[in-house]
């Protein structure tokens, strides 16, 4: 490596290295994501609040609401209030669900061929709803076969959850994290790194130097990519042990991937930096540019199959989409190189192509 | 005319911004070991035609060669030869003095050894020694200019651009820093520096002054006060200022 280039690569460890805070920040910040949002986005539903009213006070509805407050899906917040309140409950986000026991059901489960029970849901967050409907038939299907031994069932469906067995949502979305706060903290990371010398007038000092600028941006890149590779590291380290996220892959072949896809973000973030004035700008040009995109389009929590096919496009250009089939497939299924190599030769090309694009924007006088 | 004779040397050399022309058809010649002042209020064009010759900015027409180098064509080649200090303190101030200095000598392609050697020359020269290893934000200005000037220098180039060294500096300090100066001069280095100090025009060998992106005078101080018939270089500047006003 030429002089030039490590003279370049050294100072900008020497500023990381001086700027504790910043560095605190890049160390933390990770962490920090990685737990707010791997507590906050999931998608498992437990202690639902749930209003059960027994009109019926037989033993067979009590057996069939022991059934029901026996699983921690459903959480009882009152029992046998005057029907007219349960829309106040709703209302005052109380109660989510309330199940109905109407007075002839003991009767009418043992003499009748079929009967109601009436069961109400907030739906207004819809997703919810349903699962709260699907998972309380669950219930009744059960109920009904305790009750019917002679029940005939003529087939069942019986699935077997392959990779994610238990269904836990951090699997799939810690993965998904990881993708996001990569490609945040490496394109902030470099997207100030031009601009500020920029504004320190320090950039003038080095353009009347021989320096090419390929030098100043791969010299910039690589710190960030030690620095980002560490932060990757260390989120893994959460993910597996904290999370408990499965590591079914080659960990080798992981972190070359993580250091492609670290090496897109810092390039994007070196491009930014080059054709932006200010260290604001740039910044905010970063944080929307990848924020945005990488949350709602690359299938970190919406499928790509279901958008219009605009942002399919959209989609199929931003890294996190291919990072994210990588980093889940690895770590969840176990697959290597030969079902990933269109993945990583398409980081590789976005890298390469941002970083030329990066060297060429960037001017060498000061207009 | 043989272009190796000069330093630095411009022909008609004009810059424009948009409509506004920022430095109009100006004619120079600088000579090796000479102390090149440009004098001139602020938006006069000193700093423009500066960064012309120093290739960050590309004249728009007009010709200019330093070190015998055109800068339309060979603008790396000139970088190579010449010591650049901007008005912009160009240093980091989060790093230490030796670090500043590793990193622009390392910039220069300098080898470690010779960076080593020039680190130390540069050290005990400014005085700096017991310095090295503290941040530089903590120097005093007049410290920090000069050792800007010596990072300016770490590959030895034969000229120099210096673009209002001394602003911000105390008087004590501005004197040391002319002394530096001199120094180079007087070791056959070309030094071109702009001002806005009258007394430190006094100390320049040759004056130009630019007013409204002209060059309206070039001579040496001595003849300069006795074709205005004034005293001191502060004299000759408000005149040529005042005749300016009234045209």
């Amino acid at each position: 490596m030429s002089k030039v280039l490590l003279s370049i690569i050294r100072k900008e460890f020497w500023h990381i290295m001086r700027d504790p805070q910043t560095l605190t920040i890049i160390i933390l910040m990770p962490v920090v994501m990685l737990f707010l949002f791997g507590y906050a986005i999931t998608l498992d539903m437990k202690e639902i609040d749930t209003i059960i009213i027994d009109q019926s006070k037989t033993p067979q509805s009590r057996q069939f609401i022991e059934q029901i407050v026996a699983t921690d899906f459903f959480q009882l917040v009152a029992v046998d209030i005057n029907p007219d309140r349960i829309e106040t409950y709703f209302q005052q986000r109380k109660a989510r669900c309330a199940l109905i026991i109407p007075n002839d059901f003991g009767r009418a489960v043992q003499k009748q061929p079929a009967t109601g029970l009436q069961l109400l849901v907030d739906a207004s967050d819809p997703n919810a709803a349903n699962y709260i409907h699907k998972y309380f038939t669950q219930q009744v299907f059960r109920y009904n076969q305790s009750i019917n031994d002679i029940s005939i069932i003529p087939f069942q469906v019986e699935s077997r959850m392959l990779y994610n067995p238990n269904l836990r949502s951090a699997y799939f979305f810690v993965p998904g994290l990881i993708a996001v706060i990569l490609l945040l903290i490496s394109a902030l990371l470099t997207s100030i790194a031009i601009v500020r010398e920029k504004e320190l007038g320090t950039m003038e000092q080095i353009l009347v130097s021989p320096v090419h600028p390929f030098q100043i941006i791969v010299g910039k890149a690589i710190p960030y990519t030690v620095l980002g590779f560490l932060d990757s590291l260390i989120i893994l380290i959460v993910a597996r042990f904290w999370f408990d996220v499965p590591m079914e892959g080659s960990i080798v072949l992981l972190g070359m991937a993580l250091i492609l896809y670290i090496l897109t973000g810092l390039s994007f973030g070196l491009l930014i930096s080059t054709v932006t004035h200010s260290q604001r700008l740039a910044m905010m040009a970063a944080l929307l540019s990848t924020i945005l995109p990488t949350i709602m389009l690359s299938g970190f929590i919406f499928p790509i199959k279901s958008m219009p096919v605009l942002f399919q496009w959209i989609s199929n250009i931003i890294p996190a989409t291919h990072f994210l089939q990588i980093i889940r497939g690895i770590m969840l299924k176990g697959i290597g190189f030969m079902e990933l190599y269109s993945q990583m030769g398409y980081l590789v090309l976005l890298a390469v192509l941002l970083i030329a694009l990066s060297v060429k924007k960037f001017s060498k006088t000061l207009e | 005319m043989t272009s190796n004779t000069f330093s630095v040397e411009t022909e008609n050399l004009t810059r424009k911004f948009g409509s506004f022309t920022a430095v109009d058809s100006v004619t120079f010649r600088v000579k090796p070991g000479e102390i090149f002042g440009f004098l001139g209020a602020n938006g006069a064009g000193k700093t423009t035609t500066i960064r012309m010759l120093c290739g960050l900015l590309l004249p728009t027409t007009g010709d200019a060669r330093v070190a015998g180098l055109n800068v339309y064509t060979d603008s790396e080649g000139i970088k190579q030869r010449i010591g650049y200090m901007s008005q912009k303190f160009s240093l980091y101030e989060d790093l230490t003095v030796r670090e500043n200095v590793q990193f622009y000598g390392g910039v220069y392609g300098l080898n470690r050894r010779a960076i080593k050697t020039r680190t130390e020359e540069l050290l005990t020269y400014l005085q700096l020694q017991d310095k090295a290893d503290a941040l530089t934000r903590e120097l005093p200005l007049g410290w920090k200019q000069k050792m800007a000037l010596s990072s300016a220098m770490l590959h030895d180039p034969p000229i120099i651009f210096l673009d209002e060294p001394t602003s911000g500096v105390d008087p004590a300090s501005r004197r040391d820093f002319w002394l530096l100066i001199y120094q180079l001069a007087a070791e056959g280095k070309t030094v071109f520096v702009t001002t806005h100090f009258m007394d430190e025009a006094e100390y320049c060998h040759r004056l130009s002054i630019m007013r409204d992106g002209k060059i309206v005078e070039l001579d040496s101080p001595e003849a300069l006060k006795q074709q205005y018939n004034a005293v001191s270089m502060q004299d000759v500047f408000l005149k040529v200022v005042d005749r300016g006003a009234h045209e």
